[in-house]
């Protein structure tokens, strides 16, 4: 029998760990990347121009961004490596990609979806001034392109990465004006002996932490943020700590609350989803093999459900292993028993971080007049009138009625809020409400512009 | 919320551009047109670092309520859309090149 078409969609930790896998056991896939270069958001690689080393972009991560880097440019000649090509849509065993304007389809038996996260983003009053930036973006700029958000820097929200990022721009020379976390010191502390399980990754977010204070960075945690305001750019953030209203200016915010997983294609492909109580976000069913509910349909990485960089390795390599021992090759039993056991521990890391940095309930208390939908300028008052007017009671009514989530962004970035403010007007769970369906294409596709040959 | 009683642009702050190069800034530059003017920028700039190292923001509001500056600089919230030659382009993703024409005005941002 001849060997499956294998497609992998992502070329960041999992993919590539994925790909890598397959290849060791005599097993080519086609790689599809969004990117230019592999890597990921997480271990993104500059344009060819920048010259500084690994270590000023990827910190204490640097070895294991190179060592990454370097299985991508090994295999790129060895398997079929599709980078600066978007999966826009997924049906019927094809893949339906677009590269610098061309169409193809990608026929597959087996399909790894390794698209990985975006920040988990909430709306706040002034949201949508330009200056405002997804705290991930905010590190983008920096490591992608060498560049601060702005000249006076706020980091808002919350999350490991809140922390991570502003150590980063402190130390390649940003000014940094505060950094406000919404979850207050003693839920962290609560969170410690499930953050022990990583000892080494605790101790790295404990030492930026501390070096925010050395470089005498104002850090507060357990604030409430009331909106970021301005009349054509930002121009300052206004918060209550305990019962005191405080405000601090700056031309820049770096706005998060930890990461969400990209589900698109796994909602296209038909994966079931469940709700995950505690990242409170529908997240595709994945098997202990990594395969989703549809059979021959594999799901590796934080596409899946946050897990760190490391786990997207592991969950990448698994995958990989178990579609070898699909495809008739060596069943590598005590290497997956090496990596279920590593990713059980991460798993209880993780548990820890979702504690110490749950997701704050801002969706449901928004004023009125607040950009909900940044797509299309949809503000809370309307949606709410769209429901009451309709009597909505589920996510895609209220699509269709109000328009939130229909935009450019397909929800990426309100359809959480959206959710909370939908289940609080409802007086329902949460769960309850449903999820927005994906449609594709799940990115725009650029037409040629009209009079152009 | 209240308005804020610091809304009013400084001059000082006006004249700066909104991102700020700390890191491999001296790239060989090159030259581009922004709406119709020439602009420079540096080898291995995204058309949206090149934008926003020249000027404070990048473009109308699709949806028509002021200006935007990107968001989310990952390819996601499709707010950087520009026009680029003839075609459409993600400001985030692309990179400039030397030539290039990028138009960000009117409706060739509403999609």
């Amino acid at each position: 029998m001849a060997d499956p078409a294998i497609a992998i969609v992502g070329a960041g930790p999992a993919g590539i760990r994925a790909a890598e896998a397959l290849s060791r056991h005599g097993l080519s896939a086609i790689l599809v990347d969004e990117a230019p270069k592999g890597g990921g958001q997480i271990y993104r690689q500059p344009p060819d121009s920048f010259q500084g080393p690994a270590s000023s972009r990827y910190g204490f991560e640097a070895r294991k961004a190179s060592a990454l880097h370097l299985t991508i440019k090994r295999l790129a000649t060895a398997i079929d490596y599709r980078p600066s090509t978007l999966a826009w849509n997924v049906c019927d065993g094809r893949l339906d990609t677009l590269c610098a304007g061309r169409g193809e389809s990608v026929v597959f038996d087996i399909l790894v979806i390794a698209t990985g996260a975006m920040d988990r983003m909430l709306p706040l009053p002034g949201w949508t001034l330009p200056g405002v930036y997804a705290l991930g973006g905010a590190q983008i700029a920096l490591k992608y392109q060498g560049c601060a958000i702005g000249q006076n820097t706020v980091f808002l929200g919350t999350g490991p990465l809140l922390y991570l990022v502003a150590y980063q721009y402190a130390k390649a020379g940003a000014k940094i004006e505060a950094v406000l976390d919404v979850n207050p010191a003693h839920a962290k502390r609560r969170a410690l002996f499930a953050l022990a399980s990583s000892p080494r990754t605790l101790a790295k977010g404990i030492y930026y932490r501390a070096s925010l204070g050395t470089h005498g960075i104002a850090v507060e945690e357990g604030v409430t943020p009331m909106g970021i305001a301005g009349t054509d750019e930002v121009r300052e953030v206004h918060y209550r700590r305990g019962s005191v209203d405080k405000s601090v200016r700056c031309d820049a915010v770096g706005l998060g609350f930890g990461l969400k997983s990209e589900t698109q294609l796994a909602d296209l492909v038909g994966c079931r989803f469940r709700f995950d109580g505690e990242s409170r976000q529908w997240l595709p069913e994945r098997n202990s093999d990594g395969e989703s509910t549809v059979s021959g349909v594999y799901l590796a990485g934080d596409g899946a459900g946050i897990g760190g960089a490391d786990a997207a390795e592991l969950w990448g390599e698994r995958v990989g292993l178990s579609i070898a021992a699909r495809c008739g090759r060596r069943h590598d039993a005590s290497r997956i028993a090496k990596i279920d056991r590593r990713l059980a521990r991460l798993a209880r890391f993780r548990a820890g971080l979702e504690r110490a940095f749950p997701l704050p309930l801002l969706g449901s208390t928004l004023p009125d007049d607040t950009i909900l939908c940044r797509c299309e300028s949809i503000r809370v008052g309307q949606v709410k009138d769209a429901i009451r007017a309709f009597d909505v009671v589920e996510m895609n009514r209220m699509k269709a009625i109000s328009r939130v989530g229909m935009g450019r962004c397909q929800g990426r970035m309100c359809g959480h809020a959206a959710a909370e403010l939908l289940a609080a007007e409802t007086r329902q769970d949460l769960a309850a409400v449903g999820r927005l369906r994906g449609q594709p294409p799940i990115k725009p596709l650029p037409m040629p512009w009209p009079g152009t040959p | 919320m209240k308005p804020s009683p610091l809304a009013q642009h400084s001059t000082d702050e006006a004249a700066q551009p909104r991102m700020v190069r700390l890191i491999d800034a001296e790239r060989a530059r090159l030259t581009f047109s922004l709406d119709g003017a020439p602009a420079t920028a540096r080898e291995g700039d995204t058309i949206l670092t090149a934008v926003l190292t020249a000027r404070r923001y990048l473009a109308e509001s699709a949806g028509g309520e002021g200006t935007r500056a990107g968001f989310c600089l990952m390819g996601a919230c499709q707010e950087c859309w520009v026009a680029v030659d003839g075609t459409r382009a993600r400001a985030c993703s692309a990179l400039v090149t030397a030539g290039m024409s990028v138009a960000t005005g009117g409706h060739f941002t509403v999609g």
